[in-house]
């Protein structure tokens, strides 16, 4: 299997909407967890942890999704491959709904995960080609011990040193190529890391994102990156998704968000990152506190009890996701971006 | 702390020898478990070739014989109150005693194992409905839940095992749920689920392996209290019916012998101790050699 | 005697077990009175180890210690029964990653912090509640009164993190060892941590060893900067030379993973590789087999340091030592 040869992997679905198609469209995904409690084990309370998320993925391009604990994204992702079942939304791949005209097992086919712990996420009594050709043999393709050892020797490990080792025989950074390999094995089209190197070592990430680019290229991959660092996001992708308390804040190609955060809460994000430079140290904190409950979100935008620039109108009124004059694909939902919000600072720019 | 990190890095060694053979080289250092386990696997196998080994006849009474001390010519352990000898009685006694004392955690591991790991895997409503039904057998003491089953169902061994066999379904049940919760709650379940497999599949490949070694652990704890408990209903004369040598009976019918030949009618009792003992320590000499970080 | 707050000497630590760990390796480190110093290294470089050492919290059945600890002129290694609790947390406290495990679920966040100030000051409940609230003030948690009556579990993790540092400095300690106490935090909440640990250290006038395997964590907090690989460390110097004038091929090496500055789609500047397995001492230095400056005199014995000035020193071959003036 060389690069030159392929460009998607074996036997992957065949790709039916055509270049035009997004690969996945998302609307109105919605996902309440109940807070169990009391004698009889009722639902005591909703934790809204996914509310109302709607984004759209094209063929071949890379998604960040970023945000604090709590926000929403780890859900997202399992709800976007079938492992927690969606409240309410539609989950649309390449133009078949899930549920009309794609199966779970047809949408699992297209759709893999990886997970972050790289330990937790291998079966420590399967060697490490059995877990690989797990998947492919589950799904009746073919030859899957050869499948294994191919995308071994892809990801950089030797089939013939490691393919009867144990998860527990190798280390960290290598467990990690080892499901990148087991996700690929089903040849999907869309692969959805979910804080897939921050569990490793700075100088075992760097190799396996220089991994990931690779395969992305070579394979014609798209993917869903979840992280929670900045840097790594923006490295590996093309436009990143924003989400605070369950809820999208803002979407938008990458260097459009670098350069211009629109919503408060992505500048809180950026400017809380450690800053490099020993003459220039962070002075004051963005934000204060922790990220609120999403057991009980605030009413109205959910981000009013933390923001700098809360009006009364933040309080009431639930801003929309809405598209920004200066740069097209670039969205966020903030009344400060409305001019017919009604917030006293709506339309003006340079909030520093 | 300071241990994981560095065996982290340790890692990428060489490839170590499997889990077992890890667990065989322990084993094998341990010379309390390497001794119980001498004797009880000489207890089965004493008992189940038994009548190879050229032994008095064990149901063969003679009037004139009854009660004869230890060292008796003839009879090494002497005679029970009919008569019969002891040591032949003693060895025999071991097929029905081990048989009774072992098939209930047996049969009760693949029942709990299975009920538990249905639980433990399904989750919800499944899981509330087998769980529940469990607790209520916890509401007794295993000891009076076995009396009254084996009261119920009257005496012989049949129903000694049925008893023993329902009072040793819901702790193991249990402790299976409990550690398939754990396993399902692990990101290599999602992971095989999320390729497509199916619940049967996906238990049998990813959550058999990894859930059966702990269960079983717990189940070998539970063989020395079933010992006890079979010699136990025999004892009260709801379990193994005379004239069946069964060291519990023996036990019982040997009582009124005590203030004539007390070491006589120890035996049975010595025979029931070391047993039990045997397999409590063996089972924890086993639970030790597998409880490595894997 | 040293007017150093902290002077390791040529330490040495070994795990036994199954098989034999070095996790340290002939490590010397100092520290000034007031001075913050971050442990830079990754999983297996033995930064959390040292910190356990400073604190005499290794496992003295299945580890081997050899070398000098003096932590304000007291060899700690000499410490033991009632000395030694008086050393950890009057002389020396700790804040750990997990403030949940670390913290005690079944006492209220007053009691614990009375408890230590009455275990190590000797004052009365009442006195001891008093600081504990005050404690509470300085790390700026909103609403004290109403937090100390709190348990753990009642609390957000950075509201945790800020209960575990108000425990630790409640006996004013000279000296405290944090091990990577924002790593389990939200972005967000991990900046105020720091920000916090900063002014605190301001205020105290302690000194602090922060061990983080992060380098704008270690910016952020500290003015001196350790790196440490394989049990060793391999470069220090000022925050500022360390980010700005790296020397050691490692160092530059985490710097350029930490994709800072890296343009999108950009082929990152990988270490290729893993961490050396620590079964064996090292007998060369312990990255050779990653470096892309390695010759063969590398592995041929333990590079010794290079002094490039005033505690700036670097453990390479490759790199020219500055001619003394």
């Amino acid at each position: 299997m060389s690069a030159t040869e392929t460009t998607t992997l074996p036997d992957s679905p065949e790709d039916k909407g055509g270049p035009g198609q997004a690969l996945l469209i998302v609307k109105d995904l919605r996902k309440y967890f109940p807070v169990r409690g009391g004698i009889f084990g009722r639902a005591q309370a909703m934790v809204q942890a996914v509310d109302g998320v709607s984004f759209s993925v094209e063929k071949g391009e890379a998604l960040g999704i970023v945000g604090e604990s709590g926000c929403g994204k780890s859900t997202t992702a399992r709800l976007l491959i079938g492992l927690t079942e969606k409240d309410e939304g539609e989950i649309i791949f390449d133009g078949q709904g899930l549920g009309d005209a794609l199966s779970l097992r047809d949408l699992r086919r297209g759709v893999q995960m990886v997970f972050q712990d790289s330990y937790a996420s291998l079966n420590p009594r399967l060697t490490i080609e059995e877990s690989i050709a797990f998947g492919a043999r589950v799904q009746g393709l073919d030859d899957p011990v050869g499948r294994a050892h191919s995308l071994m020797s892809r990801v950089g490990l030797d089939p013939a040193r490691f393919a009867s080792r144990y998860p527990h025989e190798v280390s960290g950074g290598q467990r990690q190529r080892i499901n990148i390999a087991r996700a690929l094995a089903m040849s999907p089209r869309l692969v959805i890391l979910d804080e897939a190197v921050s569990a490793l070592d700075k100088s075992v990430e760097a190799q396996v994102l220089n991994l990931l680019a690779d395969l992305r290229e070579e394979f014609g991959l798209t993917y869903i990156f979840i992280s929670h660092d900045l840097n790594v996001v923006r490295y590996i992708s093309d436009r990143i998704l924003v989400m605070y308390l369950g809820e999208v804040v803002e979407v938008g190609p990458v260097d459009a968000i670098w350069s211009r955060q629109a919503h408060p809460y992505t500048r809180s994000l950026f400017s809380a990152m450690p800053s490099m430079d020993p003459d220039n140290r962070t002075k004051t904190p963005p934000l204060s506190g922790d990220p609120p409950n999403p057991i009980d979100p605030p009413k109205g935008c959910r981000f009013h009890t933390r923001c700098r620039f809360a009006d009364s109108v933040c309080k009431t009124k639930a801003p929309r996701l809405m598209e920004l004059p200066q740069t097209p694909g670039h969205l966020a939902a903030c009344h400060l971006h409305d001019p017919a919000s009604g917030h006293p600072k709506a339309g003006q720019e340079g909030l520093a | 702390m300071a241990l994981v990190e560095t065996s982290e890095a340790a890692g990428p060694a060489s490839a170590q020898s499997g889990y077992w053979s890890g667990v065989a080289r322990r084993l094998v250092r341990d010379p309390v478990t390497m001794i119980c386990l001498g004797i009880i696997v000489a207890l089965i196998l004493s008992a189940v070739f038994a009548p190879w080994l050229g032994l008095a006849d064990p149901y063969k009474g003679s009037m004139i014989a009854r009660l004869k001390p230890l060292g008796t010519e003839g009879h090494l352990l002497g005679t029970d109150e009919q008569g019969r000898d002891m040591l032949a009685r003693l060895i025999y006694g071991g097929r029905l005693t081990l048989f009774i004392g072992l098939m209930p955690v047996v049969l009760a591991f693949f029942v709990g194992s299975v009920l538990g790991i249905v639980a433990g895997y399904a989750g919800g409503i499944t899981n509330t409905v087998i769980m529940r039904t469990v607790d209520v057998f916890f509401a007794f003491p295993s000891v009076l839940l076995a009396i009254a089953i084996s009261g119920a169902l009257g005496a012989g061994i049949v129903n000694s095992l049925v008893s023993l066999t329902i009072v040793f379904i819901p702790p193991i049940t249990r402790v299976a749920e409990a550690v398939t919760s754990g396993v399902r709650a692990l990101d290599y379940i999602d992971a095989a689920r999320a390729s497509g497999a199916n619940a049967l599949t996906v238990i049998r490949v990813h959550v058999i392996g990894n859930v059966l070694s702990p269960i079983f652990v717990y189940a070998t704890s539970l063989t020395s209290v079933c010992m006890i408990l079979a010699a136990g209903l025999s004892f009260l004369g709801i379990g193994v019916r005379p004239p069946e040598p069964e060291w519990g009976l023996m036990l019982n019918t040997l009582r009124s012998a005590i203030y004539v030949n007390p070491w006589l009618s120890a035996l049975p009792g010595l025979m029931i101790f070391v047993t039990s003992l045997c397999l409590n320590l063996l089972s924890d000499g086993v639970r030790s050699a597998m409880n490595v970080r894997d | 005697m040293t007017d150093k707050l902290v002077d390791i000497r040529n330490l040495t630590v070994r795990f036994k077990g199954g098989r034999t760990v070095h996790a340290i390796n002939d490590l010397s480190l100092s520290l000034d009175q007031g001075e913050t110093l971050s442990l830079l290294g990754e999983s297996g470089s033995g930064k959390s180890v040292t910190l356990k050492t400073l604190l005499g919290l290794l496992p003295p059945k299945r580890s081997e210690i050899e070398g000098d600890i003096l932590v304000n002129g007291t060899d700690i290694r000499t410490l033991s029964g009632k000395a030694l609790q008086r050393y950890r947390g009057g002389e020396v406290s700790m804040v750990f990653q997990d403030p949940g495990l670390a913290l005690d679920p079944v006492y209220t966040v007053g009691n614990q912090i009375a408890e230590a100030v009455m275990r190590h000051k000797g004052l009365r409940k009442e006195e001891a509640m008093d600081i504990a609230f005050d404690m509470l003030q300085r790390v700026r948690i909103p609403s004290p009164e109403r937090r100390l009556k709190n348990y753990p579990h009642e609390l957000s993790g950075g509201m945790r993190q800020r209960v575990m540092i108000a425990l630790a400095l409640a006996c004013r300690p000279r000296l405290l060892l944090a091990d990577e106490p924002t790593t389990a935090l939200d972005a967000t909440v991990q900046i105020q941590i720091l920000l916090l640990l900063r002014d605190l250290q301001r205020e105290f006038g302690m000194g602090v060893i922060f061990v983080t395997h992060d380098i704008g964590v270690a910016v952020e907090v500290s003015e001196r900067i350790a790196v440490m690989y394989a049990g060793r460390i391999v470069e220090e110097g000022t925050t500022h030379e360390i980010i700005n004038d790296p020397r050691h091929p490692y160092t530059r090496g985490l710097l350029a993973a930490n994709l800072h500055d890296v343009a999108k789609g950009e082929r990152l500047n990988a270490i290729p590789g893993a961490p050396p397995a620590l079964e064996a001492p090292p007998t060369g230095c312990s990255f050779a087999p990653r470096c892309p400056m390695a010759g063969p005199e590398c592995t041929a014995g333990v590079p010794d340091f290079v002094h490039l000035g005033p505690r700036r020193r670097v453990a390479c071959l490759r790199v020219e030592p500055v001619p003394a003036e």
